[in-house]
Parts: structure tokens; C-alpha cells; sequence
């Protein structure tokens, strides 16, 4: 046992030390809060400088207007970087002429009759740049938002409803569990967890997977094998192999959540002073698979961040339990395939034959990626159950459905499940490696290889 | 019984034998070559030894006893592929080796200072193995081999990719390590080490054994009744007298100007008829018999085999 220590802390040591594991560890949380904070930066980045925004109206006749018959003004709200101004008795000709000068960004000109010309109207904004998404979105949401009101006053609708008109909804799922439908908090948050655990998960079973055949070639083409086979029983190098490379992956992903936790803190500190809050920093994950919920946040002011209302969001998502199940389904995951990475390894003379037999492993890694997003739009559904059963897909989908209250009854199953076959391709992959690792020049096939199980 | 033995190896691969009843019987303190064409089955014998491959049949003692797995930890092997962690560095990679051997930290410190002061490589101990020459790395293997102190050796072309001073180096090495009554056993082509080395060889062709025995008595055995003759006279009068049951085989001048002669007799005849006539023509500087080189005996045995078996 003494000796499958000395390879396992081999194999950590060396790959720890590695200027490539150093650069990554700093590098991946500097990517991670890159994917978080950019964003949000980029945002504040194009609304640096202020926009001024002259709003011009031309009559049914297409004349000017002058300013006391300006129908449009006040509109537009204004924000802390988008001015509006209003101006009356400016020709097209003097509107084109003005555009081209400094000062202001663009010259919005509305047309009396876009009020009753059906329910697709354009209206042209003449501009040196163009607009950003935000500042489209802010001009025409006001612009439908005020010609819906006029026509609905055409109707004698009184002003007081008006004002009342809008209605947010919120869904709010109260699902049966033991204590009867309860809250199940913000579902948002729940996919972004899972989408983005079940990710690190395939990330890492690649990355460090990849890593064991790497390396179990690289004692194959090194010949070393021979030296240590005769130290070691072939067994118990490869699980040394793959139990010091599952540690450098659990530091390495140790260290990424310190890192990335104080890098994020750090940022919101300093580098966005203020403009930062935190309902805009929990929305981020999101955004990665629902784009069109950026209308809603661009629409949202920070100042109404309700703090209570954000951690009622992340008290909704037991975290212990599902850093429990992620260190369990990341070692679960990793062990089986890394199994079978080692025994490709052994198969092969060189790393560049490896891309045979990568195949059969690689395609459940893929399908599971695709399935995933099922899983996350539907956690409960059979697509979900049967692959988070299935132990090749399993560490990811379980991984994608775990916020979202699995039955525990699943989850040990799926556990349980993946053990017993983690132990028998383990086993089986001993097999191969060990005849595999000694044997050279020889084209390798399928069939080869599972003749080699059979040996004794 | 012998210090190490294997009875009546056999290994069958896929349709092919690569040992068939094979036996070797190694004495302790000696040096046991292991001679062979390429492909003859030394590797799979050596790894056999190692426990690397399991044989089909036969028996292996070791120390009179049956062969177990936990006797691995007397056996120093140095492969014929070298290899070492190419980006690990020389004495990380030679205390890793070691500690696998089971030897303590503290133990195997000690005693790679120890070989690395001797073979004047102290300062390539935090050198990587990318960085050396493939016969500086051979010298680190080396060491590695025999650092946990192993009662048997096993060296599989130890002397391939060396200069001359350093093979030289090596084989004193290996003879100290008989001295200090090591099994030394030496797989190599080279067969004036075989010569110089060893004590006792087995040759395997095609599988199976073909020789074996003491190096003195192989090359006895495989002798062609040839004598060497270093005389000063008349040439063509000692030809005359040699007629008949005498074939010259060369003839020349040695360094110092004086004439010889390499003369193979019929077997019924006696070295001792050609003193007795060259004695007649002049003065004789030396007379001795010629005994086959290791390479003669091993190029005559395989061919005798192969040809046999067409």
C-alpha cells in the first residue's frame, strides 16, 4: 500500500508543480469571473459617455411641427448616460444637417401618423453610431408603451386606469413534497447552478481524464513501465496514477473557488464601484442560457435591488447538499472514466492512435452535454430520470437536475449505480491495461482488447 | 541446486512459441550470459524472470526455493529500452524508483550520493533527463538498477550507447559486483563482453536452447583443432613439410617482422606433428592453439540450427 502512495503522490506532485497547472489555476478563475463580471462591464463600458438624444416630429403631412404641437414630449425617460431633448420647426433638411455635428449622438424623428397607422409602425433614428440594444429598447418600449395609451384614450379610457394598466406577473412554484407544496424559490438561479456544475463536471472528467492516458502513454512510449512493473503491480500504478490525478483536479478546483471567490469580491469592490449590484450579479449565470431576459434587466433600475428578495433566492438552493453531490458525482465520474482513459492509454503506442478508441468514450460525454439542457428545463421528466441513472451520463444530468429537489431515493440509486459500475470497469480496465501496457508495435483492435479482458 | 534456476520454460504467444522448454541454471557469484539472435525469446525470458509475463509451464527456483512474488525485491533489472521520466529531474526520479523498491528515504539518499559521487554525476541531480545524453541517462539507470542492493541482476544490453571509457567503467562495475558475490545475469550481442565477462551462457534460437555451459567449454567444444605458429625461416620449405593432413589457412608477418601462420589439422592429427616439423625449418617464436571467438561460436551454432531444420 506504502508504494501506491509513493505513485500517487508522485503523480501529484509533478503535475502541481507544472508551470501549466500553476498558469491554469490562475488563469481559470480569472476566465470564470471574466464570464460574470465582462459582461456587466461591457454594459456600463458602452454608457460611459453621455448620449443626447434629440427627438424632432414631423406632422401627417410630413411638415415640421412647431413646439407647442409637440405630441411626444416627455416620452422618453431619461437616464443617468441618455439625454433627450426636444426641439420643434426643424425641417428634414435641418435635421440631416444637424446629425452631422458634434454633441449629439442621434436625432429620433417620429411622424404624427405612426399613432394610427396599424400595429407595425417604423420610426427613424438618424445617427452618427449605431444605438446600442439598451438604448433601441429604451425608445421603442416607450414609444409602444405611449401609442398603446393614446389609442386606448381614443377609446375614452380614463387616465386613471391607464396608469394602472401594467401588471408584473411572477410565477411562483409551490411544489408537493413531504411538507405539502412549498416555495421552490427561484428557478433561474436553480438552472444556473445546475448548468454550470454539470459543466465543470464534463470539463473536468475531459481535462483530467485525458490526463491519465496521457500519462499512462507516456510510461508506455517511455519504457519505464518495464522498471516500475517490476516495483509495482501494474494494478496499483494505475490507480495510483488515477487517484493523484483526481487530487490535482480536486486542488485545482479548490483553489479555482478561493481564487474566483475573492477575484469576484475584489471586482465588485473596486473595479465597479457602485455600479454593480448584486441582483445584476446573480442575473449574470442566467443570461448564459436565456439572452432574452436582458430586456428585463436593462429595463430594471439598480436602485430597486430588493436584498431580502436575493437571498431568499440562495437560501432556496441547498448548497451543502449539492457540494456534496458534486464532490461525489466529479470523483465518481472521474474514477470511471478515468479507468477507461488508462486503459486506452495502455492500448496504444503513441498518443496520436488514441483517436480510435476515444470515440466510445467521448460520445456519452457529448450526449450528455445535449441531454443536459433537457434536464435543466425539465428535472423531473423520464429524459432526465433515465439519464441521470445511467452511470456514463449520470455525473452530468444528476449534476444538472440536483438543484432542483431530486428525490433522494434517485439520487442514492444513480449513486449507487455509479459505484458498482466505477468498481467493475475499474476491475476490467486493469485487465486491459495490464496486458496492454507491455505490449508493443502491434496494431491494436476492439477485438484485441477484449480478448485481453479474458486472460488471466 | 543453483543460485537461480528455471526448469522447462514454456510461453506460448498467440500462435507462436516464443519459449519452449527453456532451462537455466545460474550459479550464485557468476556472471550468466544470455545469448541470441533477435527475436529469439531472450526478452520474454528475462521478463519471465522479472515476473513481468507468467510462463505457461516450467519452474523457476530462486535460492532453492520456489519463485514468489515477494523475491521481485532481490532482483535489479536494467531493461533494454531504457526509459525514465523525461521531464522529472535525475535524483527526484531516482529516489522515486528506489522508494518503489522499498528502500526508505533516508536509506536511498544515502546511497545515491554514494553512486553518484563514484560515477562523477553529483551535479546532474537536478538536471532533467530531457537534458541529458543517452549515455548519461544509461549511467543514472544504472545506478537505479542496483541501488536496493539486489542478490540477482539482471542486465539486458548494458553496454549499448556507451563510449569506450564509459563501457569500460561499466564493466568494472558489474565485475565488482560479482566480486561482492552478486548473480549477475547479461543479455547482449556483444560478444567480447560475453568473453571477457562471462562465466557461463545459454544460446536460444528460435525458442529453444541450443548451448549451454561454461564459456571455456563451449568455446573448447565448438574448437576446430586450428593452431597459430610464429616462426623466423624458409616459408615455402615449412609449407612443403606440412603437406598432406595440414590445411594453411593464413599466412603473414607479425609486427615484428617475423612470419606466421594459422594452420587447422584433420581431427586424428596432434598439434605436437607440426612443432615437430617446424622446428626443422627454424627458430619458433610462439605455438599455441586457437580457440574459436564467442562470435565464431555463436554465428556456427545458430547456422548449424537453421540449417538442421531445413
Amino acid at each position: 500500500m506504502s508504494k501506491v502512495k509513493h505513485i500517487i503522490s508522485r503523480e501529484y506532485i509533478t503535475r502541481v508543480r507544472k508551470k501549466s497547472f500553476i498558469i491554469m489555476t490562475i488563469l481559470g478563475p480569472i476566465l470564470f469571473a471574466g464570464m460574470m463580471i465582462v459582461p456587466i462591464w461591457l454594459t456600463q463600458l458602452e454608457d460611459s459617455d453621455e448620449k443626447k438624444i434629440v427627438v424632432v416630429e414631423f406632422d401627417h403631412f410630413g411638415r415640421p411641427v412647431p413646439d407647442s404641437l409637440m405630441q411626444f414630449r416627455g416620452v422618453f425617460t431619461e437616464k443617468p448616460l441618455l439625454k433627450f431633448e426636444y426641439h420643434g420647426n426643424l425641417t428634414r433638411m435641418q435635421v440631416e444637417e444637424m446629425a452631422k455635428l458634434p454633441g449629439y449622438f442621434g436625432f429620433l424623428i417620429i411622424k404624427h401618423n405612426v399613432v394610427f397607422s396599424g400595429q407595425n409602425v417604423s420610426v427613424e433614428i438618424l445617427a452618427k453610431k449605431q444605438p446600442s440594444l439598451g438604448t433601441e429598447l429604451h425608445i421603442t418600449r416607450a414609444l409602444e408603451e405611449d401609442i398603446k395609451n393614446r389609442k386606448l384614450l381614443t377609446h375614452n379610457v380614463p387616465t386613471r386606469v391607464l396608469q394602472n394598466l401594467h401588471t408584473d406577473v411572477t410565477l411562483v412554484t409551490k411544489k408537493l413534497d413531504k411538507e405539502g407544496f412549498t416555495d421552490q424559490g427561484n428557478q433561474d438561479v436553480k438552472r444556473a447552478v445546475g448548468y454550470i456544475s454539470s459543466l465543470m463536471i464534463y470539463m473536468f472528467i475531459f481535462f483530467f481524464g485525458a490526463q491519465v492516458m496521457r500519462g499512462v502513454v507516456e510510461e508506455k512510449t517511455n519504457r519505464i513501465i518495464e522498471v516500475i512493473i517490476t516495483s509495482v503491480k501494474p494494478f496499483q500504478l494505475m490507480l495510483g496514477k488515477i487517484v493523484g490525478i483526481g487530487l490535482v483536479g480536486l486542488t485545482q478546483f479548490a483553489a479555482w473557488i478561493v481564487l474566483t471567490i475573492a477575484i469576484v469580491t475584489f471586482a465588485q469592490g473596486f473595479l465597479l464601484q457602485g455600479g454593480l449590484s448584486a441582483e445584476q450579479a446573480q442575473q449574470v449565470p442566467t443570461e448564459l442560457f436565456e439572452t432574452n431576459d436582458l430586456n428585463r434587466e436593462i429595463e430594471q433600475p439598480a436602485a430597486d435591488v430588493d436584498v431580502t428578495k436575493v437571498m431568499d433566492m440562495i437560501a432556496s438552493i441547498n448548497i451543502p447538499k449539492i457540494l456534496v453531490m458534486f464532490l461525489f458525482y466529479f470523483l465518481g465520474g472521474y474514477l470511471l472514466y478515468g479507468a477507461m482513459f488508462a486503459a486506452i492509454g495502455s492500448a496504444v503506442d503513441n498518443e496520436t492512435d488514441t483517436q480510435q478508441f476515444m470515440l466510445p468514450i467521448t460520445i456519452p460525454l457529448i450526449v450528455s452535454i445535449i441531454v443536459m439542457a433537457n434536464a435543466i428545463s425539465n428535472p423531473s421528466g423520464q429524459v432526465a430520470f433515465w439519464f441521470s441513472m445511467i452511470p456514463f451520463t449520470s455525473p452530468i444530468i444528476m449534476m444538472a437536475r440536483s438543484p432542483f429537489d431530486v428525490p433522494q431515493e434517485q439520487i442514492y440509486a444513480s449513486m449507487a449505480i455509479l459505484i458498482a459500475t466505477f468498481i467493475l470497469f475499474t476491475w476490467l480496465s486493469g485487465k486491459i491495461y495490464r496486458t496492454g501496457i507491455l505490449m508493443y508495435g502491434k496494431k491494436v483492435t476492439f477485438r484485441e482488447i477484449i480478448k485481453w479482458m479474458r486472460y488471466k | 541446486m543453483s543460485f537461480f534456476e528455471a526448469h522447462n520454460i514454456c510461453k506460448q504467444y498467440a500462435n507462436q512459441a516464443a519459449l519452449s522448454d527453456v532451462s537455466i541454471h545460474v550459479p550464485q557469484g557468476t556472471i550468466y550470459g544470455l545469448l541470441g539472435p533477435n527475436g529469439a525469446g531472450k526478452t520474454t525470458l528475462i521478463r519471465i524472470i522479472n515476473r513481468i509475463t507468467a510462463p505457461d509451464q516450467g519452474e523457476i527456483y530462486f535460492r532453492e526455493k520456489p519463485f514468489r512474488a515477494d523475491d521481485i525485491a532481490q532482483i535489479g533489472y536494467l531493461p533494454e529500452e531504457r526509459g525514465l521520466y523525461k521531464k522529472m529531474k535525475v535524483g527526484e526520479q531516482a529516489l522515486y524508483l528506489s522508494r518503489l523498491k522499498g528502500l526508505s528515504k533516508a536509506e536511498a539518499k544515502e546511497r545515491l550520493a554514494y553512486w553518484f559521487e563514484k560515477f562523477e554525476i553529483t551535479s546532474w541531480w537536478n538536471k532533467k533527463i530531457e537534458e541529458l545524453s543517452k549515455g548519461m541517462a544509461q549511467k543514472v539507470q544504472f545506478i537505479i538498477t542496483i541501488l536496493h542492493n539486489p542478490e540477482l541482476i539482471i542486465l539486458d544490453e548494458p553496454f549499448s550507447g556507451f563510449d569506450p571509457v564509459n563501457a569500460k567503467m561499466l564493466k568494472q562495475e558489474v565485475v565488482n559486483l560479482k566480486k561482492q558475490g552478486k548473480t549477475i545475469i547479461l543479455s547482449t550481442h556483444d560478444m567480447g563482453s560475453v568473453e571477457e565477462l562471462c562465466d557461463n551462457i545459454t544460446l536460444i534460437n528460435k525458442a529453444e536452447t541450443i548451448l549451454e555451459g561454461k564459456v571455456s567449454d563451449i568455446r573448447q567444444q565448438y574448437k576446430s583443432n586450428k593452431f597459430e605458429l610464429v616462426y623466423s625461416g624458409n616459408e615455402s620449405e615449412l609449407f612443403q613439410r606440412l603437406n598432406g593432413s595440414y590445411h594453411i589457412e593464413e599466412t603473414g608477418k607479425t609486427e615484428e617482422g617475423k612470419n606466421y601462420a594459422l594452420i587447422t589439422l584433420e581431427s586424428d592429427h596432434h598439434g605436437n606433428d607440426i612443432l615437430k616439423k617446424a622446428i626443422e625449418v627454424g627458430e619458433i617464436h610462439s605455438f599455441k592453439e586457437v580457440l574459436p571467438s564467442m562470435n565464431e561460436v555463436f554465428i556456427a551454432a545458430v547456422k548449424h540450427t537453421n540449417t538442421q531444420e531445413q
